[in-house]
């Protein structure tokens, strides 16, 4: 048994990659059934700009999913796709990634979806630290199931479980995630400066590791107004940027004044800066190359052949074996 | 069965003075060794065991487990141990009451004693220390359990085991359990080079002036019991002509998962599960494959079908509590039409329940888990043997049909060894290779077949077969559809699937006569015990057969003829069913055991059942009864 994960050679591959050129309609996949100005729609034209840009082979890139609003991302990509059970996008990300590191897997999920039934995965996730790139789209609630106040709402949200406002802080993905051990990569971005969005969720996919993005979405249907303030005052924006992190164009510098340059390199920094929401931060607040991929500690370079396996078994099976005779074999 | 005559009570004579032995020939024994945990006692049993295999006897045995880890010592419920059946043929299980103990203290004796484990009468070779215990209170205990005992009728040696390993070693603790296995080697007439040979595989690791000290050990309990024992015991053996192998239930599962080329299992530790997942993570080290121990059951199940998802049939195993866990993402598997392996280790439940205990109680929720109609390939091995091939076929399976195939163990099967012929590897276990081909233009993802509901799948990585899978209701393009005629379809496709699968299958085998008086019926471990009970029936000329269901979701064609040659059937099970004669009970609203309700409602038979939640495994003597309750 050759265990082929591959019919095309690597050459081939690359061959492909360069030589056919994608169009954004390529990824491209039915219509999207978002409400109007619902900021999935910014989130699903990033990634479909970045799967063309890339050259990526549709049939070796999977977006994975939970369920909610954002969930429905994979079924508008014409890639493969997995859109699986409430919370749980992370583990079966892990799995397909860890049987094929072939693969190139996305996971979108939501606010919801990540940072309440699914917490736990999303702790863990960031420790294994396998090569996926996640996209939290935080819309600071239940969006699918109707307007429930979820653990992202600000105090004080009102929403059909909390008619008098929400009643607990809210908890803050980006000082969470860099709180776990293994953490590589978090960014936070906002939904509707397109151009940075594309940049942070670039920057994610080449980064080798977890690459967790908070994505601050708009949700019209239930919170209308909520990000108004931050949307209608540049002021309220921090631009973070760095040769190690984004490149800010002019046209973005001039509307965008308030900036600082931050090496993602610097956890303390970063978690000042994760702290506070008002300025919103957008870029990427941390980096570590070096932290190994759970794929790659676990990964065995011996080919698993079918006689590997024979010889395997029979060693195991000789531990256990009584011979006729009753004597020891040799 | 001990010709209990022959031998005389008597105590050992006195160190050196050879006694008089009288040697009696049997069928079969029960034999346990108990003791605290960690002194021994289970390598004992184990090193035990492995020797009359090797001498080429029938044997079984199982493990004596404490709940907790570390139990207070010398404590009723802190025995752990061994407890091995020999006989001169095959054991399928194991047996009825004990017939002899080697116990290092008389506490966990007494919980042996309590338990109702121990024949009447047994013969009991207890560690005579304690009689001289510098406490108080632990002198007058053993004094006093000693004599009531012996009053008892019990037939109790009393044996200076501590002060006989100080002679060898200063640590008595590590080393009487070799003292021990040293007297039972010369209790049952065994080859003591047989049982050196044994020791010195046992302890391979270890140094080898830790082999010769153990081997000393064994040789001086095996001198000692020659010089002062007065009895001794002789059980023909048979050899046999084929290597066999010696593994416990939950030891062959995990070979079955390398025989079946899977290369990775998904897993969050649970017992009596968790020692399957233990010896596959050392056996991957050599073969390849990775046993992932993932955050929760939850995401072990869900990692395990991403996996599959990929392209790589995965394997998660777990126990009761776990499995509850899982019910959801095992439902995605079935709407998803992943192929998935799920292991259930069973123990007792509900909730907690008895994690060391054994029980079959899991059945109904395994058939009909996870919330709306989510059919599955349902699997129960009968024997240890059958772990090992189920996991085999169950991939197989998995990956013909497109489905979740779920093998239904249990304590009794994972916790209990005994030898079985050894697989010979054979190349069509393996999974094929990952298919990366192109996908025909125009081919959708769930292509229906309208007879067997069968489809081919489409694996990432494959051009032209990007869809995206979803546990939504669909339709043939993997598109989430809402439409009434779509959801029908898809629903009858998931279940002809398991139709498809039953017409492959063979009329079960009857053990017995096709026709007679009583039928029993069985499944998963409880194999050995049942045919056991019916032999000894069919022997002494009574109608009676038993019939041993493996695979239970789809049931085997040929069952209803089957059912139709019988005057009475009765299913025997280890789960929960109403007794018949409680006050309220009544036929309105008697709780039936799982396998006679599925029967019941299959086939409009009539059929009985009686089952119980002790915990224990089953013992054939208690089928006895049973059928001879379901004659009178
Ligand atoms: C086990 C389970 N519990 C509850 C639900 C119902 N449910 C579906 S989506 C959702 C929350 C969605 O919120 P979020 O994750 O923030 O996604 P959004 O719709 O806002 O994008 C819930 C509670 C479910 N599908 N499964
Ligand atoms: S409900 Fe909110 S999150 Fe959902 S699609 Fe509409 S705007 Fe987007
Ligand atoms: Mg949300």
């Amino acid at each position: 048994m050759k265990v082929a994960t591959q019919t095309i050679s690597a050459s081939e591959c690359l061959l492909r990659m360069y030589d056919e050129h994608h169009e954004i309609e390529d990824y491209q996949k039915g219509v999207p059934r978002w409400c109007t100005g619902c900021g999935d729609n910014a989130i699903l034209t990033a990634v479909q700009r970045l799967c063309r840009d890339e050259g990526l082979l549709p049939e070796k890139t999977v977006f994975v999913s939970g369920i909610g609003c954002s969930s429905r991302l994979p079924h508008y990509m014409n890639t493969y796709g997995f859109h699986g059970i409430h919370g749980r996008a992370l583990p079966v990300a892990e799995g397909a990634k860890l049987a094929r590191p072939d693969l190139d897997v996305f996971v979108n999920t939501g606010d919801g979806d990540c940072c309440s039934i699914g917490a736990a995965h999303w702790i863990h996730a960031v420790r294994y630290n396998m090569d996926l790139t996640m996209m939290l789209h935080d819309n600071q609630i239940y969006g699918l199931t109707k307007k429930q106040a979820s653990p992202t709402s600000p105090i004080g949200t009102k929403s059909n479980t909390t008619p008098r406002g929400s009643y607990l802080e809210a908890l803050n993905p980006l000082t969470v995630t860099l709180g776990i051990s293994n953490v590589s990569f978090v960014a936070q971005v906002v939904d509707w400066i397109p151009e940075v969005l594309y940049q942070v969720i670039s920057a994610a996919f080449h980064h080798k590791g977890f690459s967790f993005i908070r994505i601050v979405q708009r949700c019209p249907e239930w919170l209308p107004k909520q990000m108004d303030p931050w949307m209608h005052d540049p002021q309220r924006v921090l631009l973070l940027h760095h040769e190690n992190g984004l490149e800010i164009s002019p046209a973005l510098a001039k509307v965008y004044t308030k900036m600082e340059e931050h090496d993602p390199a610097n956890m303390n920094r970063a978690r000042e800066i994760a702290s506070s929401d008002d300025p919103i931060p957008v870029g990427i607040l941390y980096r570590d190359d070096d932290i190994p991929c759970y794929e790659d500690v676990r990964h065995d370079s011996r080919l698993r052949t079918a006689e590997m396996v024979k010889n395997g078994l029979n060693a195991e099976l000789d531990k256990f074996t009584v011979w006729p005779e009753g004597a020891t074999h040799a | 069965m001990a010709p209990d005559d022959i031998i005389k009570p008597n105590k050992p004579a006195a160190n050196g003075n050879h006694v008089n032995r009288v040697s009696a020939r049997l069928k079969e024994h029960i034999v346990e060794i108990i003791s605290d945990s960690g002194e021994g006692a289970q390598k004992c049993g184990q090193s035990f065991g492995s020797i009359v295999a090797r001498m080429g006897h029938g044997v079984w045995t199982v493990e004596i487990i404490p709940a907790e880890i570390r139990p207070p010592a010398r404590s009723v419920a802190g025995a752990s141990g061994n407890r091995i059946r020999i006989g001169e043929k095959r054991v399928t299980n194991g047996g009825n009451e004990t017939d002899l103990v080697v116990a290092f203290n008389e506490q966990v004796l007494l919980g042996r004693v309590r338990s109702n484990e121990l024949k009447q009468g047994c013969t009991i070779l207890l560690e005579s220390m304690w009689r001289d215990d510098p406490n108080l209170s632990i002198r007058s205990s053993y004094v006093e359990t000693y004599k009531q005992l012996v009053a008892a009728g019990y037939r109790v040696y009393e044996i200076p085991m501590e002060e006989e390993c100080h002679k060898h070693v200063t640590d008595s603790r590590r080393g009487k359990n070799m003292f021990a296995l040293g007297m039972l080697c010369s209790c049952y007439s065994l080859d003591l080079q047989v049982a050196r040979d044994q020791v010195a595989l046992t302890f391979g690791k270890k140094s080898e002036k830790v082999i010769n000290t153990n081997i000393e050990l064994l040789e001086a309990g095996f001198a000692w019991a020659e010089a002062n024992l007065d009895f001794r015991y002789e059980i023909p053996s048979s050899k046999t002509t084929e290597p066999q192998i010696v593994v416990n239930g939950n030891t062959a599962l995990a070979l079955g998962v390398l025989a079946s080329g899977m290369e990775i299992c998904a897993m969050y530790p649970i017992t009596p599960a968790t020692s399957a997942s233990h010896y596959l993570s050392d056996a991957f080290e050599k073969v390849g494959g990775v046993v992932h121990q993932a955050e929760d059951e939850i995401a072990a199940c869900a990692f395990a079908i991403g996996a599959s998802y990929a392209g790589k049939c995965t394997v998660t195993i777990t126990s009761g509590p776990g499995y509850s866990l899982k019910q959801e993402a095992i439902g995605l598997a079935v709407m998803g039409e992943i192929p998935l392996v799920v292991v259930n280790v069973m123990r007792g439940g509900p909730s907690t329940g008895q994690p060391t205990k054994t029980e079959q109680g899991d059945l109904m929720t395994t058939i009909f888990g996870s919330h709306g109609d989510a059919p599955k390939v349902v699997i129960a091995p009968g024997t240890i043997e059958e772990c090992f091939y189920s996991v085999i076929t169950a991939r197989k399976i998995a990956e013909t049909f497109n489905m979740v195939v779920v093998i239904l163990s249990d304590a009794n099967l994972a916790t209990s060894q005994a030898p079985f012929t050894r697989p010979s590897f054979d190349e069509a276990w393996l999974a094929p290779p990952i298919d990366q081909s192109a996908v025909p233009a125009g081919a959708k993802p769930y292509d229906w077949d309208p007879k067997t509901g069968l489809a081919r799948r489409f694996i990432p990585g494959q051009p032209g077969g990007m869809h995206t899978l979803t546990g939504l209701a669909h339709d043939v393009n993997s598109h989430v559809a809402y439409d009434p005629e779509i959801n029908q379809q898809g629903m009858r496709a998931r279940s002809l699937k398991l139709a498809a699968l039953q017409k492959t299958l063979l009329p079960p085998t009857v053990f017995g006569d096709p026709t007679g008086d009583l039928l029993v019926i069985g499944w998963g471990s409880t194999k050995g015990a049942i045919e056991e009970a019916v032999e000894e029936f069919r022997e002494e000329g009574k109608r009676i057969s038993s019939l041993h269901l493996t695979f239970i979701q789809p049931m085997p064609p040929g069952i209803k003829e089957i059912l139709a040659g019988f005057k009475k059937i009765i299913t025997i099970e280890n789960n929960w069913s109403d007794d018949p004669n409680d006050e309220i009970i009544d036929e309105t609203n008697r709780r039936y055991s799982a396998l006679a309700m599925l029967l019941r409602s299959r086939y409009l038979f009539d059929i009985d059942c009686w089952s119980e939640c002790r915990g224990t495994p089953l013992k054939p003597n208690t089928v006895r009864r049973v059928i001879l309750e379901a004659l009178s």
